[in-house]
């Protein structure tokens, strides 16, 4: 051992933070000139104390958390403030020291468990090299104590695996296990849940919170879940535009938020939410009205009906033989006209097949889906023309929904020429309208996707579906992607266009909190099979089946009992 | 102790700003845009170009640069002689004008290299993008048959090929842009089909089918587009590696005719000198250097401008 | 990986067959006497007319034939050349000349190239970077024969460092300068790979974990930056194998060096069509398994594409 560590250890006092940030500066140098990340970021962990920093992407959060480990990319440097570890200002500390900080004094749990470990070296190799570098035990015992600890079973032999052979809340339990190895003092875990089914990411974050209460280990946790940071830390700090905008005990800030920006975090944050989100002409009517459609020349019949859905698909398991795999099997449920209707499940539950089926982009191996009466299955030319006008999609992913090379007049004009609807004249009056109801401005018109953020492409993609006056949309995982803020901005509009235009949508989503937020009836997937169903109320206030309770109970927050009135 | 305490930031030190609102200070900017406003401040770019330029004029009126006649000129008393007024660069070991050979040259390399790499990026484009996006039999057919072409290198190919009696009796520009066709456009048909295969499966793509675009449709209007930006790469790199390939040929004996003025058949001629007079040998063959790195210039530029991995945002 | 090893040889086969199918049809399928195509305006002795009809089957139907080829080929019954000397023993003698000035083009190509790729790469945007950057365009750009008449010339005529041509005494000193040219265009495009490639890793968010982890910058550079760097390096250098042959044929025939490239080079001069296709039947050979050996190679730097 180093003096220096033996100088730390020797005057750590158990009332002195651990890591202390003060007035932390932080600049990029780019090729359009020099951006400030963060500007002003402090706070403080005592030991064995968990923090949480809380903000949306581009807040500086996770800049501020790189800089405590001295991992800023190369553009990015300090230009302001302190970062103390146990005393010793590191900000600014040489490379040498930081190596031996890292592993033995900070740890760190990245986000993306898929692209955090190296794809050509086993696990194992991987665990002890940290082992190794920081001059503990690294034999073939130790590498597999260290992965049992962080819940890997059979560790011996996961040891001798490959990342690709494992999945990614193993992964995660892998990269937990790395950044816990040698015992730091101090753990950075970037979202370190975030790319995780509700359920595994309920564990993970249970074990990583066994393990370093056991360690005495203080946690910086980093998040974009206030509902999250609230439950798991003991102190949030709020960052806006790389400030810290506000600071203080979990419970206290959700309780009794001071910064307009906290509020606002505070009123969106969906894990928080406990009731359907209304359209303000809705507001102040009668719960039991809700489901009243606006448009009222239409009964409130049932739009869609899918009866007995199944899909098989064959895997191939090489040298000519293949297995069946049925990706749903057996999936019934009607959605009324008018209303909102959720299916959820974890990754691999089939949700996102059910919706490509009833887009008809994949047929059913099984099963009927029945469209304002009539089977999709038999519609072709025309008739399934006239189906694509009637049912519309918005998809995930809001970088990859729109084309690159359209801008933004033509993106949404497109379905219209398609049609051959109107004239150039009226479809330009169109798409202006369209971007109004979306709440764009016009100038969006001559832009490109690339120019826009996440929930602007999404508005765009929005706009896109309602050109052709549908009457059902399917929403695979709409606003999964977006920030938290956004998010709600996004579900907001999708009700305000609901209780305008009529729309019909069929909810594909994995998160609970957002089923509560926008869904009239919720559909549970798991592995293929509909699991339970019901209104929104009944499936959240009293759920049947196993798997639904333990959904409701993986949402982030779900356990801290709010009054109402904050919610 | 500040642990404790609830601390709120002044709302004034940071103001809070409309979520999510759309900055409209820039002009709009579509990805062609982009990559071209990139490309500009390139000097390499610039330098390239500007090259290419002066290269295609060459070739299309070599009278302006030169009153000599490359071919019928040529007298053996001034075999290997230095340069004199008007012959600045001497004399070849049969007479000729180096100079006006070396100009006469530029017509042969770049119109080899700009016919090949159309044929290539006809063929190659067409079927990499079927393949690509539309899988199954044809997929499978396209790759055995690239593999197959894979394993057969473009001069050992060239070998082959011209040694069949239609090529060797016929030597032409076009027997050349044939032989160079057929071997290389496999590798176009690859990188099509990657890149086609890549972007098929977009949302934009799932989006476009559920408008009701035929499925041939999205595959021209939405995933072709996409999918082009390695395919220009490669062509422009691919422009100099062809001119060089038709040098290479003509410098083995199997490319262009010796009728055809070429810079391959020059060097190749000027092998005999190389030891009493070089400068015969260094001229087409600067020549043939400077307009390769033209074009290997532009496509490393094209590359950085259209690199999907620098255009992000 | 035992799974992965046969999946590839069941590929090779295929693929070995569809390009000597590919060369033989050319030559002695397409339309015309093969035997008077293959000579064109020559008049070879009639010995030599007769061994080849003999040697090729020229009687038998087409697939017979071919067979019949594939046949001689795996055997080393290649024929006779015009002075009726057996082609395989030729090419037994000549073989390992071309093999020594492969393996040096490719020490070149492979050592130099990842050293200093690896070096720009990691100091990308200095100057050894930049001047490093330029100078591989400039030698992309100049064509193997211009440059093996100019290494020729500077180093061998005007310099006297080494032999200018190599002719009978093909040692592994002599064969450095046309080696070096054969290797240098590659080696700029394995250095420009190395580079790219280098730095698409350091920005790797498993680098960026192995650096909190601990590790000292030599370790992550070399067993996470380096190791992974490889990949798309070890796949460019198969697939250029077959550039390297084409090479070797302008290489030998301007270093007069006695390998199998040379001896392709002056069949085509003397229009020896029947030489030219044994030669190139076996080149095709030998890539194809140089390339089930890269692709062996492959699998062991990357484990991903084992468990396809």
């Amino acid at each position: 051992m180093t003096t220096a560590t033996v100088k730390i250890e020797e005057t750590a006092i158990q009332d002195r933070p651990i890591l202390e940030i003060k007035d932390l500066a932080i600049t990029f140098t780019t090729g359009a000139g020099e951006f400030k990340a963060v500007k002003n970021a402090h706070l403080s962990i005592m030991p064995g104390e968990t923090v949480a920093i809380v903000g949306e992407s581009g807040s500086g959060k996770s800049t501020t958390a790189l800089a405590a480990i001295g991992l800023l990319p190369g553009n990015g440097r300090v230009t302001g403030g302190q970062i103390l570890l146990d005393g010793e200002d590191i900000a600014h500390a040489s490379e040498r020291r930081m190596i031996e900080l890292r592993g033995s004094h900070i740890g760190m749990v990245p986000q993306d468990p898929m692209s955090n470990l190296n794809p050509v070296w086993k696990i194992g190799y991987q665990v002890r090299e940290t082992l190794k570098a920081n001059g503990r035990p690294d034999g073939p015992d130790d590498v597999a104590r260290v992965l049992a600890e962080a819940g890997l079973p059979d560790a011996h032999r996961r040891a001798r695996q490959y990342p690709h052979e494992f999945s990614g809340g193993m992964r995660q339990r892998a990269l937990i296990a790395i950044g816990l190895s040698c015992a730091p003092k101090l753990l950075i875990a970037d979202e370190p849940t975030s790319a995780l089914d509700v359920t595994v990411q309920r564990r993970i974050l249970d074990h990583l919170e066994k393990m370093t209460t056991e360690l005495g280990t203080s946690v910086l946790l980093i998040t974009h879940d206030l509902g999250l940071a609230a439950e798991r830390a003991d102190k949030v700090v709020v960052m806006y535009q790389g400030n810290v905008v506000e600071a203080g005990p979990s419970l206290e800030l959700l309780r009794n938020p001071q910064h307009p920006y906290t509020k606002r975090l505070v009123e969106s944050a969906p894990s928080l939410a406990s009731r359907r989100i209304q359209s303000a002409k809705e507001q102040g009517v009668e719960a039991a009205d809700l489901l009243v459609p606006a448009a009222a020349g239409r009964a409130r019949d049932e739009v869609l009906q899918v009866r007995n859905l199944r899909k098989v698909y064959k895997l191939r398991q090489g040298m000519g033989q293949s297995t069946d795999f049925a990706a749903v099997d057996d999936v019934s449920f009607s959605v009324k006209r008018g209303t909102t209707t959720a299916i959820v499940g974890e990754s691999g539950s089939g949700k996102s097949t059910v919706a490509k089926m009833v887009l008809r982009l994949e047929s059913p191996t099984e099963g009927q889906i029945i469209f304002d009466g009539v089977d999709t299955a038999g519609l072709k030319g025309k008739e399934l023309f006239t189906f694509r006008r009637r049912v519309q999609p918005i998809f995930q992913d809001p970088y990859g929904s729109l084309d690159p090379m359209y801008n933004i007049y033509r993106t949404i004009e497109e379905p219209l020429r398609i049609h051959k609807i109107g004239d150039a004249a009226s479809r330009e009056k169109k798409v202006r309208e369209l971007l109004d109801q979306v709440a764009l401005p016009q100038g969006t018109m001559q832009r490109y996707p690339n120019e826009l953020s996440g929930g602007q492409r999404q508005r765009v993609a929005i706009a896109r579906a309602l050109a052709l006056d549908p009457e059902v949309i399917i929403c695979d995982e709409a606003v999964s992607a977006l920030d938290v803020l956004v998010q709600a901005q996004v579900l907001n509009l999708l009700t305000e266009l609901q209780s305008e235009l009529g729309l019909t949508y069929l909810f594909i989503t994995h998160d609970l909190a957002v089923v509560r937020q926008i869904a009239d009836h919720v559909c549970v997937m798991e592995k293929g099979k509909l699991v339970e169903t019901g209104t929104t109320d009944d499936v959240f206030d009293a759920p049947q089946q196993d798997y639904t309770r333990a959904l409701l109970n993986a949402i982030p927050g779900a356990s801290l009992l709010l009054p109402p009135a904050v919610a | 102790m500040s642990n404790t305490k609830h601390f709120v930031a002044p709302v004034e030190e940071t103001p809070l700003l409309a979520t999510d609102s759309l900055r409209t200070d820039q002009a709009p900017l579509s990805l062609w845009a982009d990559a071209w406003r990139k490309l500009r401040r390139r000097p390499m770019f610039i330098i390239s170009s500007l090259m290419i330029l002066f290269l295609l004029f060459v070739a299309f009126f070599p009278g302006a640069f030169t009153s000599v006649d490359p071919n019928n000129n040529c007298q053996l008393s001034n075999s290997e002689a230095g340069p004199t007024a008007g012959h600045p660069f001497g004399f070849t070991l049969q007479g000729c004008d180096v100079y006006a050979r070396v100009i006469h040259g530029t017509q042969a390399s770049l119109s080899v290299g700009v016919l090949s790499v159309l044929c290539v990026l006809v063929i190659g484009v067409t079927l990499g993008a079927l393949a690509g996006y539309y899988g199954g039999w044809l997929d499978a057919v396209l790759a055995r048959l690239g593999d197959i072409f894979f394993a057969l290198p473009l001069v050992l190919g060239a070998l082959v090929i011209t040694q069949l009696p239609l090529f060797r009796e016929n030597k032409s520009v076009w027997t050349v842009v044939f032989v160079i066709s057929m071997l290389a456009w496999p590798q176009m048909a690859r990188i099509t089909r990657g890149a086609v295969i890549e972007v098929r499966n977009a949302d934009f793509v799932t989006a476009a089918r559920s408008l009701g675009v035929s499925r041939f449709g999205a595959l021209v209007r939405h995933v072709l587009p996409n999918a082009l930006a390695p395919v220009i790469v490669l062509a422009t790199l691919e422009l100099g590696v062809f001119i060089v390939a038709e040098a290479t040929l003509s410098f083995l004996g199997i490319g262009l005719p010796a009728s055809v003025m070429s810079w391959g058949n020059d060097i190749s001629a000027a092998n005999a000198s190389i030891r009493t007079n070089p400068s015969i040998l260094l001229y087409p063959a600067g020549a043939l250097s400077i307009t390769v790195l033209s074009f290997i210039m532009l496509g490393d530029a094209v590359r950085d401008a259209l690199d999907p991995k620098s255009r992000q945002r | 990986m035992t799974r992965y090893i046969i999946r590839r040889l069941l590929q090779v086969i295929p693929v070995f067959l569809g390009t000597t199918l590919l060369v033989y049809y050319m030559v002695f399928a397409l339309p015309g006497d093969p035997i008077a195509a293959l000579f064109g305006d020559r008049q070879p002795p009639q010995s030599v007319i007769d061994a080849l009809r003999n040697q090729y089957n020229l009687d038998q139907p087409f697939w017979v034939q071919y067979g019949l080829f594939l046949k001689n080929l795996f055997t080393f019954n290649l024929g006779v050349d015009f002075t009726q000397q057996p082609i395989a023993a030729t090419l037994a003698r000549i073989f390992p000349v071309t093999a020594m000035l492969a393996v040096e083009a490719l020490i070149i190509q492979a050592v130099f190239g990842v050293l200093f790729g690896v070096f720009a790469g990691l100091r990308k945007g200095k100057l050894f970077d930049s001047t490093v950057l330029v100078a591989s365009l400039v030698v992309i750009a100049v064509p193997t024969f211009v440059l093996g008449f100019v290494f020729q010339l500077v180093f061998g005529v005007q310099l006297g460092w080494a032999r200018p041509t190599v002719g009978a005494s093909a040692n592994w000193g002599n064969l450095i300068l046309p080696a070096v040219v054969l290797g240098l265009v590659s080696f700029a495009y394995v250095l420009r790979l190395t580079r790219t490639s280098v730095i698409e890793n350091m920005n790797a968010d498993y680098v960026r974990t192995a650096t909190a982890k601990g590790l000292s910058r030599p370790r992550v550079v070399l067993a996470h930056i380096l190791r992974n760097s490889m990949i798309p390096v070890v796949t460019y250098l198969g697939a250029n194998l077959g550039g390297l042959m084409g090479g070797a044929i302008v290489t030998e025939g301007i270093f007069n060096v006695p390998g199998v490239g040379n001896k392709l080079y002056q069949a085509v001069q003397r229009g020896e069509g029947p030489t030219v296709v044994a030669i190139v039947s076996v080149l095709v050979l030998v890539f194809v398994v140089a390339n089930l050996l890269v692709d062996l190679l492959y699998a062991w730097l990357d484990p991903r594409i084992r468990y396809e």
